[in-house]
């Protein structure tokens, strides 16, 4: 006991003379379980590669977690160097102008080259201003997919399908091979975020947000979404659409067991997924809507990104600089991708992954890559609007509402709308 | 206090008011200070913890509910009333608030009344008694979220035996997308989570009731209903109304975790409470000037039902 002990005071004093001549920069992130070790091993791999910075990541827990103590610690004078942002809370910190200097600026500024045009087309915009400028750095990238349960497909004697008129016509033979034929996670991003983006129609005014906040509204009722919407109604009430929750899990769960032919998850989902299922799996494209005349688009990436927080010393935001270029370099992307599942970001890693023989292994990992690089819509690069996840929240409680035969899907989005539009009001008042 | 006449004003008649209405202190419990400053050396510690965290962020949410703020506090403007507008004029806040009471109440009254009977019953085990207790009390040692831990796994659609259990009953238990069944679940546990803490409370009341009282009860009445009402009762009014207060105050604020864990982080159409919604708007929104309207709006509610418990129902209990 007392030799571990004093082992382990030598190692950490070891560790410190180490790393006494580095400047210390920290990465608050909202990672947790295998993730949060993955985030570990990035953040050794970068002090071992280099000897003039030292990062320290530290979970803050979940993703809106993290946003909130970063907002703290920003407000005391406390923030960290880099923080981790979920795309939902994007908005929120590239409005706050002055809060972060963009990774682009930070990058070129301490003599990094920076090309927009290494990234894969999906990630591009997102995290970016309306002039194409990258504020965040892309990080952890994932699409929403469809896990196919091959069982219930061999079963059922029918295939994946592209469409939702395609997954029409196999739903009740499914059902009859005695199989839920569909559920989704987060119907939030799934059936309405990337509904708009999947189909290319666009989700708010103003440029989805990106040209100002002001007098931004959400599309909520655009007729595509209702129509859409019905049909899903409807597939609930055919039993073709299982429903157990808001929560992630709920609708996953049932697929791990096999009891469900599709899942609708996230690309992220296959490193779990792997673990959990008990039958063997494939991935396919999540189903566009046949009946919007420019569908099957590149969906918005989920996931998060990093930021620079300003108010940093020079000395710290070079280190902050070194590691986003650190991160961006080929052979930490192909590690991160292939280790926690997430997209690869850029072209370079994902031709790498395909050289490392990866996706022969693993076809599905390669799925949300292929999803992101469908040609862009109009209205597929992203979205930027305010108090979004609080939005969310209302979404959250109408799809619940509507499966519970509490509302009609006209009054449900009607509602969206309405108390949607009513936050990005706030939002523009914040801002002024 | 002196009894020398006070000076006329307003501050003069809320005195009085005050006077009038509380009990006067006995005389044995003053203690004297020769030196003015002293007291105010004892206090200080105390007086800086309750400035620190309670009168310092109540100033500050009370401000920060007249402004809309942007979330790094860059800019914020103010906006008077309309963050309590909107507050108030929002039929979802309505809602909750709602349930908050339907909640609270039933809450508070089925954990002290199941607390009550269940110490009543213990008191009268006299073999095995401590087993009795021990098992009674254990619960209190699970934390809130440990609790909505299990109310979860209990009431899961896939795996919970009260699911099993409900379906037997033809009836189809959805936690999670049932507004009315996820209610349920979230007052069962909360209800559990506080049923040992009242009884523990009662039970040690019902212990200091003399012998020679019961005695004599018996004596004079053979019914034990009447009995424990007329004379047990009464005698356990001051830890009823000590436990009355704790248990609003539960209900109203401890149950987040439980809460929190039940909705798996997503109320969607779940029931939730205000405190719930606070938390939901300004830590997960970052809507930090409609937040702390909420907070206010609360803090008054609160403020306002314990004056009344306290000017009110004290005057009705009896201190022995």
């Amino acid at each position: 006991m007392k030799t571990t002990f004093a082992m382990a005071a030598a190692l950490s004093l070891a560790a410190q003379a180490a790393l006494a001549d580095a400047t210390p920069i920290t990465w608050w992130h909202g990672m947790g379980g295998a993730n949060e070790q993955v985030i570990n091993q990035i953040a050794e791999k970068f002090n071992a590669a280099q000897q003039s910075c030292a990062i320290t990541p530290v979970s803050k827990g979940t993703y809106e977690e993290a946003l909130a103590s970063g907002i703290a610690a920003f407000r005391s004078g406390e923030q960290p160097n880099v923080i981790q942002i979920f795309d939902a809370g994007a908005a929120t910190i590239i409005n706050a102008k002055g809060a972060t200097i963009a990774a682009e600026d930070i990058l070129t500024q301490n003599g990094h080259s920076f090309d927009r045009d290494a990234f894969i087309p999906g990630v591009r915009w997102f995290y970016a201003d309306a002039s194409g400028k990258f504020i965040g750095m892309p990080f952890n990238s994932s699409a929403p997919i469809m896990y196919v349960n091959d069982e219930a497909l061999a079963k059922a004697g029918v295939t994946a399908p592209k469409t939702w008129a395609e997954f029409e016509e196999v739903a009740p033979k499914l059902k009859e091979a005695g199989y839920i034929p569909l559920t989704a996670s987060q119907l939030t991003w799934m059936f309405f975020e990337n509904f708009f983006s999947r189909n290319n129609v666009q989700m708010a005014t103003n440029t989805n947000g990106y040209d100002s906040f002001d007098g931004t509204e959400l599309r909520a009722t655009a007729p595509e979404m209702i129509a859409f919407w019905a049909r899903v109604k409807d597939w609930h009430d055919k039993g073709w659409l299982g429903f157990y929750g808001a929560g992630w899990s709920d609708n996953q769960k049932p697929f791990e067991e096999g009891k469900v032919a599709f899942w609708i998850g996230s690309s992220g989902s296959f490193g779990g997924l792997s673990k959990t299922a008990t039958m063997p799996f494939s991935a396919d494209f999540m189903p566009y809507d046949e009946t919007v005349a420019d569908g099957n688009k590149s969906s918005f990436i989920g996931g998060a990104a990093l930021f620079a927080f300003s108010g940093k010393p020079e000395a710290e935001n070079k280190c902050t600089a070194d590691f986003f270029s650190f991160l961006t370099s080929t052979e930490i992307q192909a590690f991160y991708h292939q280790a926690t599942g997430y997209v690869a970001i850029t072209t370079a890693a994902y031709e790498k992954s395909k050289a490392d023989g990866w996706y022969d292994q693993h076809p599905q990992a390669e799925v949300g890559i292929k999803q992101l690089m469908l040609p862009q819509g109009e209205w597929s690069k992203g979205y930027r609007l305010g108090f979004y996840p609080q939005i969310r929240v209302i979404e959250e409680r109408e799809f619940n509402k509507l499966f519970s035969g509490e509302t009609t899907v006209e009054d449900a989005f009607k509602a969206i709308e309405t108390e949607g539009n009513e936050l990005l009001a706030r939002f523009a008042k914040t801002s002024g | 206090m002196t009894d020398v006449t006070q000076p006329p004003g307003a501050a003069a008649t809320l005195r009085r008011w005050w006077q009038r209405t509380s009990r006067p202190a006995e005389a044995a419990k003053r203690v004297q200070f020769d030196r003015p400053l002293l007291p105010w050396l004892f206090l200080m510690p105390q007086l800086a913890v309750i400035f620190v965290f309670f009168y310092w962020p109540s100033v500050q949410a009370i401000t920060s509910s007249f402004y809309l703020e942007d979330p790094f506090g860059f800019g914020a403007s103010f906006v008077g009333l309309d963050n309590y507008r909107d507050a108030l004029g929002s039929a979802e806040y309505r809602r909750i608030a709602g349930f908050t009471a339907l909640f609270t109440a039933l809450v508070t009254a089925l954990s002290l009344g199941l607390g009550l009977l269940f110490a009543v019953k213990a008191d009268k085990v006299i073999r095995g008694r401590s087993t009795y207790r021990t098992a009674l009390i254990s619960v209190y040692a699970v934390a809130p979220p440990v609790a909505g831990l299990m109310g979860m796994m209990l009431f899961d659609q896939h795996i919970g035996p009260f699911v099993t259990l409900a379906a037997k009953f033809g009836w189809t238990m959805q936690v999670g997308i049932n507004y009315w069944d996820t209610a349920f679940a979230m007052i069962l546990v909360s209800v559990w989570k506080q049923v040992p803490y009242n009884f523990i409370f009662f039970l040690s009341g019902l212990q200091g009731i003399p012998a020679s009282v019961r005695e004599a009860a018996v004596i004079d009445c053979k019914n034990g209903f009447t009995r424990f009402r007329t004379a047990i009762l009464p005698l356990l009014a001051p830890t009823a109304f000590f436990l009355l207060i704790i248990n609003i105050t539960y209900a109203l604020f401890d149950t987040f975790a439980v809460i929190d864990v039940m909705v798996k982080d997503k109320p969607a159409n779940n029931p939730i409470t205000l405190v719930y919604k606070v938390y939901n708007d300004g830590f997960r929104g970052n809507d930090i000037g409609g937040s702390a309207a909420q907070s206010v709006i609360l803090m008054v509610v609160v403020l306002v039902l314990t004056l009344v418990q306290f000017r009110w129902l004290e005057r009705r209990v009896h201190y022995g």
